[in-house]
This record gives C-alpha cells, sequence and structure tokens, in this order.
C-alpha cells in the first residue's frame, strides 16, 4: 500500500515537472506570437513555421559547428530575419486589415511546411544538447529529471523576465507599448512606427525560433510540429489574453499542465482538458484572463 | 437579369450532359469530389458572406457527419453500431447540426480574426480527439470501406448514380443557401453582419442568430462531409487534420467567399490543381503550388476568380453599371 502510494507521488512529481518544462516551451513560442498581436493586431498564422524553421536551422548549424549555443543564435537571427521579411514583403502591404493578414500568413505556412519538408524530409531530427545539460540530476520525490528539461524551465524564466524588463525599462519597450495603445498618436510624434514593427516581429519570430532549437534539444523536430505549436499559440494566447506577456505565462501554465496530466492519467482524452479550458474562458472573459476589452 | 438566368440554364445543363462527355476519372474524381467537396466549402462561404464570421471548423463539422456516417454504417476493427442507413444518416446531419450549434456557441462572442482563431482551434482539438481516441473514433486507422448505401437494386456508389446524387445534393443545398438568405433569417443574418449593435437594439437576439447560423452552416457541411465520405470509401485523423481544414479555407478564397457559387468554383479549381499538380510541377510539391496559388489570389484579388470575373465583366460590359461605390464584400468581413 506504502509502495503503491510512493510510486504515485513520483510519477505526480514527474508529470507535474513534464508539465512545468511544456508550459516553459509554450511560453517561449506564444509570447512571440503574442508580442506581435498586441502591437500590429496581425495573427500570424505561420507561427508555427518559424518555431519548425528555428528548429531545422538549430539542428543544421549544431550539427556542423557542434556548438549547441551557436545553433540558437544562429535560430534567433535567421528565423528573426524571416519574420522580419514577412512584415516587410507581405504584411506591410495590408496592414490594417487583420483578416487577409491572416490568411496570408495561412499561404505563407502552407508554402513553408511544404519547402521545409522537401528539405529536411518526413524524418524526426534530435538536436544534440551540450554535455553538461544532458545528465540527470536528483530532484525531491520525483527521483532523477532531466538536465536540460530544467534548463528548460529556468531558460522560459529568462526569457519571461528579460521580455518584461524590455517592455517596461527601456525606450523601445516604451515606443511599443506606446503603439500598443495609441498607434496614430506614436506616429504623430515623429516616431518611425513601420520600422518599430519590423523589429518587434523580428523579436516575435525570433521567439519562435529558439523554442524550435530548445523542442527541438528536449523532444524532437518533425514536419506537423509546426501545427501543434501554432495551435498551443493560440490556445495559450486566447486563454491568456491576447498581447499579454504575463497572459501567455499564465496560458501557458494552464494549457501545459491540463494537457499533460490530461495524457498521463485519461490517455484517450487528453486534449479535452485544454479545450475546456478554453471553452471556459471564453465563456467568462472572451478577452482571456488578462487580456483587455476590444 | 437575363444573364443570370442563362447562365443558370447553362450550368444545369453542364451538370446534366457532364457524364457523358468525360470519363470517370474526371466523372468522380474531379466531378464528384467538386460537388462533395465544394457543399463543404458552400458552408463556409454561406457563413463568411451573409454573417461575416470565417469559421475553419467547417471541415471539422463536415467530418462529424463523415465520422457518424461511418460509425453507423461500416464498423471497422469492432468499433461502431450498424444501423440502417436512413437511421444513420439522419443522425449523423443530427450531429454535423449539432456540432455546428455547439460551435457556434463558442465562437458566439468572437468577432472577424477571433472567430478564425477559435474556430481553428476547436478544427485541431477535433483532430488530436480523433487522433488519440479509440473508444468512438478507431484512432489513427479510423474507419474504412464505408459505402453508399444500394437503394432499391441502384447502387450509390457507382460512378454515375453518385454524380448523380452529388449533383442533385449539391443543388439543393446551393439553392436552399440562395434561398434562405432571402428570407427574414437569412436579411437578419446580413444584417448583424453590417450593424449587429444596430440589429441588436431593433430587439433581434443577434447571439442567438449567429449560433443558428452556425447550425445551419453545420447542416450542410454535413451533406458534404457524408459525399466526401462516400468518396473516399474511409475517414480517418487525416480527413480532419490541418491540412484538409485550411483546404476549405483555400478553396473558398480561391473561388471568391463573397458569394456563394464561389465554392464551386473555388471547389473545381482546388480539385484540378490536386489532381493536376503532378504534371506541371515536382511530385508532392503540391502545397507549395496551391499555397503560392491562394497567397497571389489574397494579395492581389481578395474577392477570389468570382470577384475577378465580374470586376472584368463589369469593366467590359459596364459603362452603364459602374460597380466602383458597391461595397467590397470579401474586405469587410468580419470586421
Amino acid at each position: 500500500m506504502e509502495a503503491l502510494l510512493d510510486i504515485n507521488w513520483r510519477l505526480f512529481a514527474i508529470v507535474t515537472l513534464n508539465g512545468l518544462t511544456l508550459a516553459s516551451l509554450y511560453f517561449i513560442v506564444a509570447s512571440g506570437f503574442s508580442l506581435i498581436f498586441g502591437l500590429m493586431r496581425v495573427v500570424n498564422m505561420a507561427h508555427g513555421s518559424l518555431y519548425l524553421l528555428g528548429a531545422y536551422i538549430g539542428f543544421e548549424v549544431s550539427e556542423a559547428t557542434g556548438s549547441w549555443l551557436l545553433g540558437i543564435a544562429a535560430a534567433a537571427v535567421v528565423v528573426g530575419a524571416a519574420g522580419a521579411a514577412l512584415q516587410v514583403s507581405i504584411l506591410s502591404w495590408m496592414q490594417g486589415q487583420d483578416l487577409r493578414q491572416a490568411l496570408a500568413t495561412i499561404g505563407v505556412s502552407i508554402v513553408a511546411a511544404d519547402l521545409m519538408l522537401a528539405q529536411w524530409g518526413g524524418s524526426a531530427y534530435q538536436i544534440t544538447l551540450p554535455g553538461a545539460v544532458s545528465s540527470f540530476v536528483p530532484v525531491p520525490v520525483a527521483g532523477r529529471y532531466a538536465m536540460a528539461r530544467l534548463m528548460l524551465i529556468g531558460f522560459a524564466l529568462v526569457i519571461g523576465i528579460g521580455l518584461w524588463l524590455m517592455l517596461n525599462r527601456t525606450r523601445v519597450g516604451m515606443l511599443i507599448r506606446a503603439g500598443v495603445d495609441d498607434r496614430r498618436m506614436l506616429e504623430a510624434l515623429g516616431v518611425n512606427v513601420p520600422l518599430v514593427f519590423v523589429g518587434v516581429f523580428a523579436i516575435g519570430a525570433g521567439l519562435a525560433g529558439v523554442a524550435g532549437v530548445i523542442g527541438g534539444s528536449v523532444l524532437s523536430v518533425s514536419p506537423g510540429e509546426d501545427a501543434r505549436y501554432l495551435l498551443s499559440s493560440l490556445i495559450v494566447v486566447i486563454v491568456g489574453g491576447m498581447g499579454s506577456i504575463p497572459g501567455a505565462a499564465i496560458g501557458a501554465l494552464l494549457v501545459a499542465m491540463a494537457e499533460t496530466y490530461g495524457l498521463a492519467y485519461t490517455p484517450t482524452y487528453g486534449i479535452v482538458y485544454t479545450f475546456a479550458i478554453m471553452v471556459a474562458v471564453l465563456a467568462v472573459r472572451p478577452q482571456g484572463l488578462l487580456g483587455r476589452a476590444a | 437579369m437575363t444573364l443570370r438566368r442563362l447562365l443558370t440554364v447553362v450550368v444545369a445543363l453542364v451538370l446534366l450532359v457532364y457524364p457523358f462527355v468525360v470519363n470517370s476519372f474526371w466523372l468522380v474524381q474531379i466531378g464528384g469530389r467538386t460537388l462533395g467537396f465544394g457543399t463543404i466549402v458552400l458552408s463556409l462561404v454561406f457563413l463568411t458572406a451573409y454573417t461575416g464570421m470565417l469559421s475553419l471548423a467547417q471541415m471539422t463539422v463536415a467530418g462529424v457527419a463523415g465520422y457518424a456516417t461511418a460509425y453507423f454504417t461500416a464498423p471497422t476493427g469492432g468499433v461502431g453500431l450498424e444501423l440502417a442507413w436512413p437511421v444513420a444518416l439522419i443522425l449523423a446531419l443530427g450531429l454535423a447540426t449539432l456540432a455546428g450549434l455547439l460551435i457556434g456557441l463558442v465562437a458566439v462572442r468572437t468577432r472577424g480574426i477571433y472567430t478564425l482563431m477559435i474556430t481553428l482551434a476547436v478544427a485541431m482539438a477535433f483532430y488530436y480527439l480523433t487522433l488519440q481516441n479509440y473508444a468512438v473514433f478507431n484512432g489513427f486507422t479510423g474507419f474504412n470501406n464505408v459505402e453508399p448505401p444500394v437503394i432499391a437494386g441502384l447502387d450509390l456508389g457507382a460512378p454515375l448514380p453518385f454524380y448523380y446524387l452529388s449533383a442533385v445534393l449539391a443543388v439543393l443545398c446551393y439553392a436552399g443557401v440562395r434561398h434562405v438568405v432571402r428570407t427574414p433569417f437569412g436579411l437578419a443574418l446580413q444584417g448583424l453582419r453590417d450593424e449587429p449593435q444596430r440589429l441588436q437594439a431593433l430587439g433581434y437576439n443577434v447571439p442567438l442568430l449567429r449560433v443558428l447560423a452556425f447550425g445551419l452552416a453545420g447542416f450542410v457541411a454535413g451533406i458534404g462531409g457524408i459525399l466526401n465520405l462516400w468518396l473516399n470509401a474511409s475517414i480517418s485523423p487525416g480527413s480532419v487534420a490541418l491540412n484538409p481544414v485550411i483546404d476549405v479555407l483555400m478553396a473558398g478564397v480561391l473561388g471568391g467567399i463573397g458569394h456563394p457559387a464561389g465554392a464551386y468554383v473555388g471547389a473545381f479549381v482546388f480539385t484540378i490543381v490536386d489532381n493536376f499538380a503532378i504534371d506541371f510541377i515536382a511530385r508532392e510539391r503540391f502545397n507549395t503550388l496551391i499555397g503560392l496559388v491562394f497567397l497571389a489570389i489574397v494579395l492581389f484579388s481578395p474577392d477570389g476568380l468570382t470577384g475577378l470575373v465580374r470586376r472584368a465583366w463589369a469593366r467590359w460590359a459596364g459603362t452603364g453599371r459602374r460597380r466602383d461605390d458597391a461595397p467590397d464584400d470579401s474586405t469587410n468581413i468580419g470586421k
């Protein structure tokens, strides 16, 4: 009896930690998505593609150079540039037409998914982690837990705090917040708003790219992941509130926990809980938990 | 007006004569697929054009009807419950309508881009549910060998009867949609598309109207879903995954989401590209091609091919009736 209880608690602890790591990953992806939406009202349906692109680039670079950190840096830069290019080449032409922009990014995501499939094929990749973190560390109750996954939680915290500091304590953040509140006034004050847009798009896309490398190291990379992370970003920001970074954190935590506990304890209905959370939030607060009323 | 009547006659003639001028591949894989898939697209166009709500869950609703039909007529791997086909079909359409109503209920307080996001989330949740669940959806495998019924010796699965069945149902759905939008209910829908607040002030129950519109669209999508199921003879999570969900949107946008006819035009073009992409682009790169075509349409002609034709027609024919001041349907959707 006692042994049974023991095992259950251990499973519970491991599932909880798994949920936290998944929440971290969801947060990093969704915060970029939310940032872009918050300023530009663009629902970037190609966000999952950016995630996947980041993962593939991280894989290639870290394989070629043997350095995981270089892989992350390369993914952040290349995917950030891809996001900026998307904004400059397509989305800036239809600024303000949010539905048309969403449709255009859907088109981009279809083409991108297909080209990535052509380039990297259908098989799954795993990005090699640096030796220092590919070990297991003792954790109370759970026993041993992968260092890399714990690192992911730390990574999400750093990114979350970094984003918060950037938005609330820097001049760029001030411009972004001003743009969210009153874009025209900001423009009238002489700020180059289109440039701010491109910059924010690059940051948001870069976050997706970084998340791709981390996800590809801790989990794996394969075609179809783009849809998965687009979906998770959508639900996270619907639950947390569009455009809110703390909202993305709460949303990611709720969604990832529901998904992980659901899969662990009722495997064939795992997705239902995520969905139930979304519906419940929509019924009570259509703008999301921390979202501002439109 | 006479031109419109002429067009109706021409379309009816083409639909009737079509089986006698094409081979069986064109009959079923192009003709049948256009009509079945087009009916699913029609449900999207109905929602978008007349209520301003762009739903990405129409393939999901069609999938509900498909899964229900398969569950009740072709049990696979011990999953399912065989019923007489009329009961099965009534249940399937009922469930599709119910699914439409429920999705409407979830999406009712959202507008424009939020509707798009939430219906996409619903669609993906349903996909993962079908993938994970074996008790009802038979997981990854889904249902196979689903055959249309044989009524009084007439095998509806044979090419010619199946084509005519699809054509009749498609025409009925199209005519039904055209009729509904002229009823007080349909006019109220268009009113709430343009001015929801004003409609509310006039005493209409705006949320109820929206949910009912979703229910009606669910019914239409259900019919398309059953036709689609019979055409493929099987249904699996792949039938309701992201790609088919987006395909419906792409066909709608290609044809033009401002007018019901756009649904079938878009479905036809989509089916043609789907089948013949292999011939003019490397195998398996179909998605790149259709994605680029879609992107081009979004960028250069937001009201789709029908809009393109309409504008070309107006320019060619019309010094008398200038349409420049007519509201542009597609850019106002969901605003």
